[in-house]
């Protein structure tokens, strides 16, 4: 099988190769950062003591934690487009998937995270008339995302994996492009030897640089 | 300047104070002491509102804490506290910390408030600290410093909360000394603490706590003279003599 095994077919489609791992990057860096944003204003609101809004943002953190984020990137590929009135094109409904999706479980991770931060930490920077907003800002985030940086890291990581999901609805992100390769030029073993290896490497490099960080910094 | 009136706070069912009534007035060092549980803490952290209370109304300057119209964290501000556990914060240096509440609350501008910070550094003897982060310090040097974040704020009266029942006893006199001056510089303040030899040498007035109740709230002289109820007596003989 592996006999006439040609490596040469990647160098020969690199460029094609890299614009799809273009698109895997800058979904996975916008859907960190919008679930993130999102994840954090849901968090504040889940642990605000009004009940309404912490119902809604419970309400919603439950529900995406229950469907299948495929499920999510089909639904909002014909919803989106339906929603504006016109067609947006399958990355950004796609992108709106995934922020949305993302930002429930990183919603868990910096309530958690909040919660972490002692009481006593809260109640000094009260005592020092700190506004709760204040307080929120400069006292108890900065300490809630040092003590979740390994875990929001590991949330990238399984982000970065996710994303090759979007195949479902014909986005050209990595594994397409090396799909639509491998059946070009029928050479499916190297492609997709290459897209596990190139996963591999990247994730497992995550993984290493999240071992390290927590290491010297002693999360 | 500081009132408690009928202050009572319940935990659910639990009711953790019970009618406590008191006042501080301007320039006196009140001592705080009861058994584990007696609900002195909790009282202390009703001053500055920091834990709610049900009934009764506390005033500090003649501003109602309990009122709900009331800004509470401009009232904070102007109450200085220190608490056991120092409660410094650790994701910035000493200097940040003494600094933070200053530009943030006071809007002052970063040297007027880098100018305080380095001039209370220096009055607790730790200027050379400045840059470190707290975990980089001794408990005893962080008390410190958490004492002087609160006077950064100028404050009006200040409030310790078992200021050295987390440190070692090697360092419970440098915090102790600073407190003593401080006392001596005619700040008002109500400390919660066991220790019987700082009362005995800077309070005015000491008040027992016991189940939730302000049981005795004599001056000094009489607490530690005088025939006292049980409580009291057995309370001071446990930790006088260990």
């Amino acid at each position: 099988m592996f006999n006439n095994f040609d490596g040469k077919v990647v160098l020969d489609n690199l460029h094609f190769l890299i614009e799809g791992m273009q698109t895997t990057l800058l979904l996975t860096v916008v859907a960190i950062i919008g679930g993130l944003l999102l994840g954090t204003l849901l968090a504040l609101a889940r642990l605000s003591p009004f009940k309404t809004l912490s119902f809604v943002a419970g309400t919603y953190v439950n529900f995406f934690r229950s469907m299948p984020l495929i499920l999510v990137i089909f639904w909002f590929y014909f919803l989106v487009p339906h929603i504006l009135g016109r067609p947006v094109g399958g990355f950004y409904s796609v992108l709106v998937a995934f922020v949305l999706f993302e930002a429930a479980y990183y919603c868990e991770i910096m309530r958690a995270g909040i919660q972490s931060v002692r009481q006593g930490q809260i109640y000094a920077g009260q005592a020092l008339g700190l506004t709760y907003q204040q307080n929120m800002r400069y006292v108890v985030l900065p300490q809630a995302f040092r003590n979740m940086i390994p875990i929001l890291m590991t949330q990238a990581i399984i982000l970065f994996q996710d994303t090759s999901l979007v195949y479902v609805v014909g986005i050209k992100d990595f594994l397409v492009s090396a799909d639509l390769v491998a059946n070009r030029e029928n050479r499916i073993l190297e492609m997709f030897t290459t897209v596990a290896i190139v996963y591999f490497v990247i994730c497992l490099s995550g993984s290493l640089f999240i071992r390290r960080l927590q290491e010297k910094f002693n999360l | 300047m500081i009132q408690l009136q009928d202050v009572s706070k319940w935990y659910g069912d639990f009711q953790v104070l019970d009618t406590c009534s008191t006042a501080v007035s301007k320039g006196e060092v009140v001592v705080v002491c009861g058994p584990s549980g007696s609900g002195k803490s909790t009282l202390i952290k009703c001053v500055n509102g920091l834990e709610p209370f049900q009934k009764g109304d506390i005033t500090v300057d003649d501003v109602s804490v309990g009122d709900k119209a009331t800004d509470l964290p401009k009232l904070r501000s102007r109450i200085g506290m220190v608490f056991q556990n120092f409660e410094l914060f650790p994701h910035i240096t000493v200097a940040e910390n003494i600094k933070l509440a200053q530009l943030k609350v006071l809007n002052r501008n970063e040297a007027e408030a880098g100018q305080k910070a380095m001039q209370l550094l220096e009055r607790v003897e730790l200027a050379d600290q400045a840059d470190k982060f707290p975990a980089q310090l001794s408990g005893g040097q962080q008390q410190r410093v958490a004492i002087a974040r609160a006077l950064a704020m100028d404050p009006i009266a200040m409030l310790f909360d078992e200021p050295t029942s987390a440190l070692d006893p090697e360092m419970i006199n440098e915090v102790l000394d600073v407190m003593v001056e401080l006392a001596s510089d005619g700040m008002t303040m109500m400390v919660v603490t066991h220790e019987m030899g700082f009362a005995r040498r800077v309070a005015n007035r000491v008040i027992f706590m016991d189940e939730g109740r302000i049981e005795e709230d004599c001056s000094k002289d009489e607490f530690f003279d005088s025939q006292r109820g049980d409580r009291a007596q057995t309370f001071l003989s446990k930790i006088l003599h260990h």
